[in-house]
């Protein structure tokens, strides 16, 4: 009996093991190999460099740029998204039609939203620019992409507005589990709402929050589809939008430096595997038992 | 031995695990025999095996692939037994990079399109095949005559990397700046010969109330084909050689720094429409086809991208770019030339002979001809436009590549050295909107040609 369950457990899982370990380890695998070659693309036999690959990054000035704007923006987007996220979902407790409006841009993919936002950045007949010639703000317009001090700042605010309905309903979703008694009986021994937020329903929730963060702080080491699509050069103008993504791309499909593209992937994973163990670190709390 | 059966399944499942976690990316495939040589005859010159198949790859982007199904029909004529196998594709790059790896690519590629490979990286790694060869058969329509001398000047040398011709480019490409003749008309306006009587004539232009000038500012390259074009009319071959083979001090050049302020001078005088700096190319274009802007650099491949939206009776036209000096190293007519399409052959094909023979038929005039009229674009085939009626457009491109003659230039660095274009892309964006002046452009960019030279990882070209 038991033997013919374990033969049946093998049976079941052989297939989905080996398309995991062909198509998600091996590529992981083959990227670390390569980021120790010179390997551009064509090449049948690549020359082992060891780690030279992994030095040059760090005299690269696209690469510290991009190490750079990723640094901003995970310093910026998670927190942003969060509190917009929780203020929305605590404003707009109980109106179920305001969570999927905000949930609509998370049904759009990047390409299209990224698209969109090209065309409300546009310089002359774009909506943003528009809307503040219709407030008789003129002085305001701006070509909001072409701007090197404002550039990376438009595309943070995408990264923001496209992420922020998704956490919305998941905080909606956890405040709902608060229950309602502890509240109430918080707001009869005289807590204000906002007091009430933070001592009782932001800790209860605090796993949901934890999650944002992690999900948030992976993101923001992104954004590379944003960049590519959205500004100008791109990663311009004059690099100020530059991605780690995007110099991992360039290197590989426009440089034809294939090994050190990967160099760059390795890198990038492992930066977003420490951010992510050490935002699990500092986001951890007591964890409150709901009976 | 002690050699359990689990044992022995462990053992083999992790070799076969190693085996395919080795078999990666780089792996090099079987080494297949070809189909050789056939017999050379006057009536084979190339030795084209009688029934060997023939996998051709095309590009299928704003060109389409009629041209070459046609290229096809016709060896077809000669030589029945041949199997076509035709394949119009985009991301050309995608499809064969692993083919090129693995080293069992079809027999003729035009590596073109937004995807493509990088030619300078195939080159490098001995990919392609030497099409000397072709170049000195007899051409299809006058066996009297070399393919080689049935081409535009300076097509071969455009695919020659390190002396040896690699690479066939297909359609002409020229640069120069876009007008409407029916605007220019209206107002009086007569396209200028130097750069000087260019700002004077934006002057006038924005006093009838239009923006002179308009750029795909969201890719900095368009503005680059002015400036470039310029330096090399003013500093001559020289300069254009000094540029791609690195030399020192080539981008701080007295005719380089000239070019650079003589675009610099757009931004500064406000000839340019404001906003241009974050338009598109699709943009920026429409709104030059709208009458709202006078002047948008770009290459000959404008009218055809332009088509749906150009009002009728607009009659574009191209104009070399102007001369920057009055005492401008090459002659008047002198214009930015290159050639797109890259037609090129595997080294390591299964029928070279084949993709040599493919392209002979792909250059000759009657399959050129069609080429016009179906792809609307110029081919690098010397009088395939002749007896034909062409669009305003078209007609324009084809009359400043006759009146340029041998004085045509082209720069390598973009190909060989992609780095450093994007360093001159990124510093021409920051010079056209007056956020650098051109002294610490060139400074810049010099930089970056120098650091490139200096790049042990980068292959260098000479010409």
């Amino acid at each position: 009996m038991r033997h013919g369950k374990y033969r049946f457990l093998v049976g079941a899982l052989i297939v989905p093991l080996a398309l995991y370990g062909v198509f998600v380890l091996s590529p992981y695998v083959q990227a670390f190999q390569l980021s120790l070659t010179n390997w551009n693309g064509v090449d049948s036999a690549p020359e082992f460099i060891g780690l030279e690959n992994f030095s040059r990054l760090w005299s690269d000035p696209l690469f510290l740029a991009g190490l750079r704007h990723n640094g901003l923006m995970l310093l910026v987007v998670p927190l942003a998204v969060i509190a917009v996220a929780l203020a929305l979902a605590a404003a707009t407790k109980g109106t179920r039609v305001y969570r999927v409006v905000y949930f609509f841009p998370q049904l759009l993919s990047v390409a299209i939203i990224a698209v969109l936002w090209q065309f409300v950045y546009t310089p002359n007949s774009g909506l943003l620019n528009g809307a503040l010639s219709a407030l008789g703000l003129d002085s305001w317009r701006r070509s909001w992409l072409a701007e090197p001090d404002l550039a990376l700042w438009c595309v943070i605010v995408v990264m923001i507005w496209s992420s922020v309905g998704f956490y919305v309903v998941l905080f909606s979703a956890a405040m709902e589990s608060v229950p309602e008694d502890i509240t109430e009986a918080a707001a009869i021994d005289g807590a204000g709402p906002v007091t009430v937020f933070r001592r009782i329903t932001l800790p209860l929730i605090w796993e949901s929050v934890q999650v944002g963060w992690i999900y948030l702080g992976i993101a923001a080491l992104d954004g590379f589809a944003l960049v590519q699509i959205m500004t100008v050069g791109p990663g311009g103008p004059d690099n100020s939008t530059e991605v780690m993504g995007l110099g991992l791309y360039r290197s590989a499909f426009n440089f034809a430096k294939f090994g050190y593209a990967s160099a760059m992937g390795v890198t990038i994973f492992f930066l977003t595997l420490s951010i992510a163990v050490l935002l699990l670190r500092v986001t951890r709390r007591e964890r409150v038992e709901l009976a | 031995m002690n050699l359990t059966r689990r044992g022995a399944l462990l053992s083999a499942a992790a070799a076969a695990a190693a085996t395919s976690l080795a078999a990666c990316a780089t792996s090099g495939g079987g080494n297949d025999e070809g189909a050789g040589k056939g017999d050379v005859s006057a009536e084979n010159p190339l030795g084209v095996p009688a029934d060997a198949g023939l996998e051709v790859v095309v590009f299928k982007g704003g060109y389409g692939d009629q041209y070459a199904i046609d290229a096809g029909t016709r060896l077809k004529e000669k030589h029945p037994k041949v199997a076509i196998d035709h394949k119009g594709i985009q991301g050309v790059g995608e499809v064969l990079q692993p083919r090129f790896v693995a080293d069992s690519p079809p027999d003729v590629v035009d590596n073109s399109g937004a995807g493509r490979l990088d030619l300078a990286t195939l080159v490098a790694s001995g990919k392609l095949k030497d099409l000397s060869e072709l170049l000195d058969a007899p051409a299809v329509d006058d066996p009297g005559k070399k393919v080689r001398d049935t081409l535009l000047p300076g097509v071969i040398e455009d695919g020659t990397f390190d002396g040896k011709p690699l690479v066939l480019n297909y359609s002409s490409v020229l640069w120069g700046v876009w007008y409407s003749k029916t605007l220019f008309d209206r107002h009086g306006w007569t396209f200028p010969k130097t750069w000087d009587e260019m700002l004077t004539l934006n002057d006038e232009i924005r006093k009838a109330g239009l923006a002179p000038w308009t750029w795909q500012g969201k890719y900095p390259e368009y503005l680059n084909d002015p400036l470039l074009s310029m330096a090399a009319k003013a500093g001559g071959f020289d300069l254009v050689k000094a540029v791609d083979n690195l030399d020192s001090g080539a981008w701080q050049s007295p005719a380089m720094l000239a070019a650079a302020e003589a675009i610099h001078q757009l931004a500064v005088r406000g000839h340019i429409l404001p906003g241009s700096e974050g338009l598109s190319h699709t943009e920026a274009q429409n709104a030059w086809c709208k009458g709202q802007v006078a002047f948008i650099p770009c290459g000959s491949w404008l009218e055809g991208e332009q088509q749906k939206v150009t009002p009728a009776g607009f009659d574009m036209v191209m104009a070399p770019v102007p001369a920057l000096t009055g005492s401008d190293k090459l002659a008047d007519g002198a214009v930015m030339a290159a050639s797109s399409e890259s037609y090129l052959v595997p080294a390591k094909a299964k029928n070279p002979q084949g993709g040599l023979e493919f392209l002979r038929f792909l250059f000759s005039k009657q399959v050129a001809r069609g080429f016009v009229e179906s792809a609307k674009a110029l081919p690098v085939v010397a009088g395939a436009t002749d007896g034909l009626t062409l669009t305003s457009g078209l007609g324009s491109v084809a009359e400043a590549a006759k009146a340029a003659g041998p004085n045509m230039f082209s720069y390598k660095f973009r190909t060989w050295y992609a780095p450093l274009s994007k360093a001159v892309d990124d510093a021409t964006g920051e010079l056209a909107t007056k956020r650098i002046n051109p002294q610490q452009w060139a400074e810049r960019v010099q930089k970056a040609a120098d650091a490139v030279a200096k790049d042990s990882s980068v292959v260098k070209h000479k010409r």
